[in-house]
């Protein structure tokens, strides 16, 4: 192996003095990387290695089921595979199918988890092979998918668009995303104050079997470990001498020998010397005395065993105890103490918990192997209770475990956790809700900003600052500006463009190499050696390798062999001065992004390169693989030196960035200008892009879906980004190019309104689609009767259809291009009024009894009328019939609807103004839009303005505009580009009114800007009523849009009008117009009565009629249902 | 004067007719946009699909591999109604334009629509109105109130479009001198140059306008302004007749 040394190299000064050559197109890297890895891909990688590898890994952990009655009966698994996804059409007659077809048909896209395997037959030995144990549901474009590797023809032909990204689930026909979790890492020591300033540490371990956390905290100067399986903590010095290291000596070499850390450590050693525990077998009993009850079955054991069982097994479970040698994990423990004595005295040596080099990310393929182990071994415990039940018993046939195996635990288990959001785990008391979302496909961009997002596990409703703001190691790696507002601010994140998520890699090759580089491994060591200054400590994923004496050697050959490609290039090492650390990570769910490499101050990848790649004769991989990039994860971030252009190369440069507008995510990418805007503008519209409407993908018109918005006629916005390029937005665009002028015009366009050109509007500025679903499901029911669709009813008297029934065709169900008014009928279906007991026996000689129908017909609501797209009739998973039918609605702009700009500035349409009336500039330009310039000064979008000097500049050439974050065109450039077109430099024109004819007073700042229209329209929100429903209980009116509810007047209301005096109109709004009831009270006994009679008092003779409200009513009966008597006195109004 | 020239605006824009689609009807699904043509009456579309069976074997354009994939304003057959066939030839009748696209069939579908034009106006909606656009804009007017001589002339000269300041050389000096006003676009160029901002007046003549008259085809733009000029002249008549009225009344 040829290897060069980083130090020898040798360069000459002046070489490095020149300014360094900048590749002009290294950012044609970023198509490449897409290509390979990032954004969706993550979710991909993860759910293929866990259903390619993972997968057999925990099969092969639990292989083997045996039973106690029977000690030659035994199952062995020998393999396990997750087939292709398809669905079972008849008895065992499997069909493939397609994502849409699950997506349309409500079913599950999922595929059979089969597995061969070996088990005892009576005396027999048998082995099968692929026995079907559950179904898998198929993450799109996973390797398994049917999607994977075809060509655009392909999956048009499947009705899949080509530029949907995939990574999510159909989950009984709703598409549902997995959420990246983001977690604090496993088996790394964590050091932290508490509130009163107590230094502690603990670490979580987590192993495949156990989870567990060990803390170490201080108690009056004495260290004590905690731990849940403890009922008390424990001494440390106990712990030490139970795991067998009887000698304080060797206890206190471990922890350290300067004279700080023994001082501090002595009040310990005194305590056990207090407690009387010398020996191991002392300490053992004595951690047995503390160890929580737990109802056990099986054998019994003692207080010692049980000691030594937690010890080894329980407390830092990832530290591995082989036969009982505790070594290895009393120094991990001393580790502990020496970090928390240290931390004590110095400040410095505390962790920082939001440090995202402490972070993992948890993806779909880490959530599901916990979840599938968990099934799996319920599904096994099964087997097990099943045999240990059925062998002892006498039966006729040989006792076949196969029959016992059934599928619906498994695929139930994973399809309910999908479909539900909450995630379950017996053996860990995990149980998560929210883990998975429906994926929304208001846009584009919401589809794909879904996919990216993060959420965090911390409590949305506790007020921390330091989780939720934004942390100096997030750079690169997750997107600043992507954020929520209000109470998920900064828990939920976004990944941004290049950053990848590890997934788990094999420790095993990684082991013997560090051996062979140098380190020393720890079991030939003694304490004092370990904690000696001049060592540094190895840790692999947070187990202690060993140490190291030039940990400088170790850094650089491991990264040298890690760029010739000898080790997996997402293992990262990184030495840690304060500390005397070298960790490696080789675990999954770490975050990082590639950088170009650097060597002797030239960065590695040249023109050549560049050219190669788009050539073609180059992949990302092959940049990799010869050393020119490599990936590198937070903690390694830290170790290198890395300079974000090419001017700013040094001679300790170590990498170099490959282009700076990646540090954004998805969402921000398609901001242009970005870098010009007030920061918060940027996470305003990173919200508001999910909300803007456009085009779904190249198949929304094959889709059936509750809700989908489509703009009719979305353009490319004239100003992109490299990101717009990137994520394919520039073919599914959600916008228009609007031409807008900034004035103010009739006094419509105050509070961020717009004003909108009639005209433009006429020619379809703005106008958008709105497709709504509605099914209907005909069932079967258990006593052979079915749900049935009618024909219209006709009028007896005329035989003319009836108006309900008018937009249905002869089979009851409405047909395509029909237009639908409000309450009228789209399927008329109607259900057996009895479902449940069996029909009554038929006589013979006659005929069956009909059962009797109930109608329930599937009914449209709504304010304007909609048309009949399509309907769909096809049957789900349980063969019912399932009928889909997609209304569509065509929407104008109108007053009141939202409009944003990419800058965060949105505002509702104020006016829509004729052609005529709207300002007008020499060429004869009327705008689209006219926007108040009051926007402008306090929002501080400066982005907005460049947005529309380059769009306009990009009209007059006839290309378009770049406003790429930190880079983009000039605006030098682009004013000079207005002026070469006879525009005024700065954008502004001369504008004549076209209300009084004459010039106006100003130049209009006048050109094109990309206009979003976002969901939130006036039709769906327009609410009023005079009379209406009201709820039964109360008879006051009901609550909501939904439910033709009344407005409230509500408290405060009300206690403004008491404040007027206003009384009358107190008592209409309180009483009158909404629960007023005439109600017969007996004056004499205070009781209400009723129709003129009092029941109490028998008679009839003092009853008066009041009205009160109908609550006050419903009070007093609960009143007196408890035993409480309300009496009302009356007095004549003339009386005082 | 301003009466004039607003009404102009408003007249060419909103209320000269011309006749547009109205209503259509379908009998087909994949088709959404609505049909914009200038016509008069009802047009009827009747398009079938089919693959070309003598296309050649590796083919792969559409054009070439179907017949009738590109539904175009060619395929509108216009059907006269009442006695519009005595009044009108097919040539009267017609799409403006015989090219533009309407739909893109593949074999198996199949367009059959019929379409009944109105006359309207642009007041209405957009897709009555005959122009363009039309606007007008003031003369522009330049004056050099000091003089530009040599490497300012050609710099001034720079500064505005093309043909609009003549560099002169009299007696051997270079000097500006505005040529024609008109064709100056008023970017405003000079007042960015120091040296020029003080030596030249830019201005508008408030009384000339230029205005111009795009139409979309329907009818030529000097049809246009006689036809809005005979609407203002109907409205000025109104009026008259309207004040006059009135004044019989008081």
């Amino acid at each position: 192996m040829e290897f060069e040394t980083l130090g020898n190299i040798t360069e000459n000064l002046e070489d490095v003095s020149k300014p360094v050559k900048t590749v002009e197109d290294k950012w044609k890297l970023l198509p490449a990387f897409l290509k390979v890895k990032g954004l969706v891909k993550q979710h991909i990688d993860s759910f293929n290695y866990f259903i390619n590898v993972d997968i057999k890994k925990i099969v092969k952990a639990n292989e083997k089921i045996t039973t106690d009655a029977d000690p030659v009966w035994y199952l062995k698994y020998l393999n396990i595979y997750v087939g292709s996804p398809d669905v079972e059409e008849s008895f065992n007659i499997t069909k493939p199918i397609s994502p849409h077809e699950c997506r349309l048909r409500d079913m599950t896209y999922s595929a059979p988890i089969t597995v061969d395997i070996e088990y005892t037959r009576g005396s027999q030995r048998v082995v099968r092979h692929n026995l079907p144990i559950g179904r898998m549901p198929i993450m799109l474009r996973s390797s398994n998918c049917v999607l994977t590797g075809k060509s655009p023809a392909e999956l048009a032909s499947l009705n899949e668009c080509p530029i949907d990204p995939g990574g999510y689930f159909v989950a009984n026909g709703t598409e549902k995303v997995i959420l990246i979790q983001e977690q604090l890492s496993k088996n790394r020591i964590i050091v932290e104050a508490d509130k009163k300033g107590n230094v502690g540490c603990s670490v979580t371990s987590s192993t495949a079997e156990r989870k567990s956390r060990t803390s170490i905290v201080t108690k009056q100067h004495k260290f004590r470990l905690k731990h849940n399986a403890l009922s008390e903590d424990v001494p440390v010095v106990v712990v030490f001498k139970a795991m067998g290291i009887e000698c304080e000596q060797e206890i206190v070499q471990m922890v350290g020998c300067e004279e700080e850390v023994i001082s501090t450590f002595a009040p310990s050693l005194e305590e056990c010397h207090k407690l009387n525990i010398y020996t191991q077998l002392q300490a053992l009993q004595y951690v047995g005395s503390k160890v929580r009850q737990r109802a056990t079955w099986g054998k019994s054991r003692t207080k010692v065993e049980e000691a030594r069982e937690l010890l080894a097994g329980v407390m830092l479970a990832h530290v591995p105890v082989i036969k009982y040698d505790f070594k290895a994990k009393c120094l991990f423990l001393a580790l502990m103490v020496r970090r928390v004595i240290l931390a004590c005295s110095d400040e410095a040596h505390v962790d920082d918990r939001d440090y995202y080099g402490n972070k993992r990310l948890e993806l779909a393929g880490q959530l599901l192997s916990l979840l599938f182990e968990d099934l799996f071994k319920r599904f096994n415990a099964e087997l097990k209770k099943i045999a240990d039940q059925t062998i002892p018993k006498p039966r006729a046939a040989q006792f076949d475990i196969v029959k016992h195996m059934r599928q619906d635990q498994i695929t139930h288990g994973l399809v309910h956790a999908i479909t539900s959001g909450n995630w379950i785990i017996k053996r860990f008391n995990m149980n998560r809700a929210g883990v998975t979302q429906v994926l929304s496909r208001l846009s584009f961009i919401s589809a794909l900003g879904m996919m990216t997002r993060i959420s965090s596990q911390f409590e949305k409703t506790r007020k921390v600052s330091g989780p939720r703001s934004l942390q100096p190691s997030q750079w690169g790696m997750l997107c600043p500006s992507d954020t929520p507002e209000g109470e998920a601010c900064g828990l939920v994140k976004n990944l941004a463009l290049m950053t990848h998520i590890t997934t788990d890699q094999e420790e095993e090759p990684i082991i013997r190499l560090a051996y062979n580089l140098g380190v020393e491994n720890l079991s030939m060591l003694s304490g004092e050696e370990i904690s000696h200054p001049s060592v540094y400590l190895v840790f692999l994923n947070g187990n202690i390798l060993g140490v190291v004496k030039s940990y400088k050697r170790l850094v650089e050959t491991f990264r040298l062999m890690r760029r010739a490609g000898y080790i997996n290039e997402f293992v990262s090492i990184c030495p840690n001065h304060q500390h005397r650390f070298v960790n490696i990570a080789s675990d999954g769910g770490r975050v990082c992004r590639p950088y170009i490499i650097v060597k002797s101050g030239k960065p590695m990848v040249a023109d050549r390169h560049i050219q190669e790649l788009v050539q073609g004769f180059r992949s990302f991989e092959d940049f990799l693989h010869e050393g020119l990039v490599e990936y590198l994860d937070v903690n390694e971030e830290n170790d290198c030196s890395i300079a974000l252009y090419e001017k700013e190369i040094t001679r300790e440069t170590t990498h170099l960035e490959i282009e700076p507008f990646t540090l954004l995510g998805v969402c921000a990418g398609l901001i242009p200008y970005p870098h010009h805007n007030q920061s918060p503008r940027n996470t305003y519209q990173c919200a508001m892009g999910k909300q803007a409407m456009g085009s779904i993908g190249y198949n929304q018109r094959n889709r059936i879906d509750t809700l989908l918005y489509l703009l009719c006629y979305p353009q490319v916005p004239m100003v992109k980004t490299k990101t717009i390029e990137l994520i394919q937005f520039d073919k599914l665009p959600a916008g228009q190019n609007a031409t807008v002028a900034v004035m103010s015009y009739s006094g419509y366009d105050i509070e961020d309104a717009l004003i909108l050109n009639k005209s433009s509007v006429d020619r379809g500025f703005g106008r958008c689609l709105v497709y709504r679903k509605q099914t209907c499901l005909l069932k079967r029911y258990a006593n052979q009767t079915f749900d049935r669709v009618m024909g219209p009813s006709k009028d007896a008297s005329t035989g003319e259809v009836i108006w309900r029934h008018r937009a249905l065709d002869a089979d009851g169900i409405c047909s395509p291009g029909e237009r639908i008014e409000n309450k009228q009928v789209l399927v008329n279906k109607s259900m057996p009024v009895v479902t449940t007991s069996g029909l009554q026996p038929a006589t013979p000689g006659q005929p069956p009894p009909q059962p009797e129908y109930r109608d329930v017909p599937v009914s449209y609501k709504g304010p304007m009328d909609i048309y009949i797209e399509r309907v769909l009739v096809t049957s789900n998973a349980e063969e019912a019939f399932l009928i889909k039918i997609l209304q569509r609605q065509t929407r104008r702009p109108e007053i009141g609807d939202k409009f944003s700009s990419r800058h965060g500035q949105k505002g509702v349409c104020g006016l829509i103004v004729n052609q005529e009336d709207m300002p007008f500039t020499d060429l004869g330009i009327c705008p689209d839009i006219i926007m108040n310039p009051h926007g402008f000064p306090s929002r501080m979008t400066v982005g907005k303005l460049i947005e529309l000097m380059a769009g306009k500049a990009g009209v007059l050439e006839g290309h378009f505009g770049y406003g790429t974050a930190f880079g983009g065109d000039k605006v030098e450039d682009v004013c000079s580009v207005l002026v070469e077109h006879g525009f005024n430099y700065s954008g502004k024109e001369y504008v004549t009114s076209g209300i009084t004819g004459e010039p106006l007073t100003a130049y209009i700042f006048f050109g094109p800007v990309y206009y979003q229209k976002l969901k939130h329209m006036v039709v769906d929100k327009m609410h009023a009523r005079a009379k209406g429903p009201r709820a039964v209980l109360t008879r006051q009116p009901t609550e909501g849009r939904s439910r033709d509810g009344g407005l409230r007047l509500g408290e405060m209301e009300r206690d403004c009008l008491i404040a007027y005096g206003a009384s009358m109109l107190l008592l209409e709004r309180l009483m009158i117009s909404s629960d007023a009831f005439e109600v017969d009270v007996c004056s004499e006994c205070g009781l209400m009565g009723y129709s003129g009679w009092c029941h109490y008092c028998s008679s009839s003779h003092n009853i008066s009629t009041l009205k009160i409200p109908y609550a006050c009513k419903l009070l007093f009966q609960e009143l007196l249902s408890m035993n409480i008597v309300p009496r009302l006195s009356l007095k004549h109004y003339t009386d005082e | 004067m301003l009466l004039l020239r607003m009404h102009y605006g408003v007249i060419l824009l909103a209320e000269v007719a011309t006749m547009a689609i109205e209503k259509s009807s379908f009998t087909i699904t994949p088709l959404l946009s609505k049909m914009r043509c200038w016509l008069t009456g009802l047009f009827e579309l009747k398009v079938k699909c089919i693959k070309n069976k003598n296309a050649p074997k590796n083919a792969t354009d559409p054009d070439e591999l179907f017949i009738h994939s590109k539904v175009t304003t060619d395929h509108l057959k216009w059907v006269p109604m009442g006695n519009q066939a005595r009044k009108y030839g097919p040539q009267d009748i017609r799409p403006v334009h015989n090219d533009i696209l309407i739909a893109k069939l593949r074999p198996g579908q199949e367009l059959d629509l019929k379409m009944h034009t109105v006359k309207g106006i642009g007041k209405d909606h957009a897709k009555f109105s005959p122009v363009a656009t039309a606007s007008y804009r003031l003369l522009p007017e330049i004056t050099i109130t000091k003089p530009c001589e040599e490497e300012l002339a050609d710099k001034l000269a720079e500064c505005f479009s093309e043909g609009v300041i003549r560099v002169e050389k009299n007696n051997g000096v270079k000097r500006a001198v505005v040529a024609n006003s008109r064709r100056d676009t008023c970017s405003r160029e000079i007042f960015r140059h120091d040296d020029l901002k003080n030596r030249v007046k830019l201005s508008r003549i408030r009384d000339h306008f230029i205005f111009s008259v795009e139409s979309t085809g329907a009818l030529s733009s000097d049809v246009l302004v006689c036809e809005s000029i005979k609407v203002l002249l109907g409205k000025c008549r109104h009026f008259l007749s309207e004040l006059d009225s009135h004044c019989v009344d008081t």
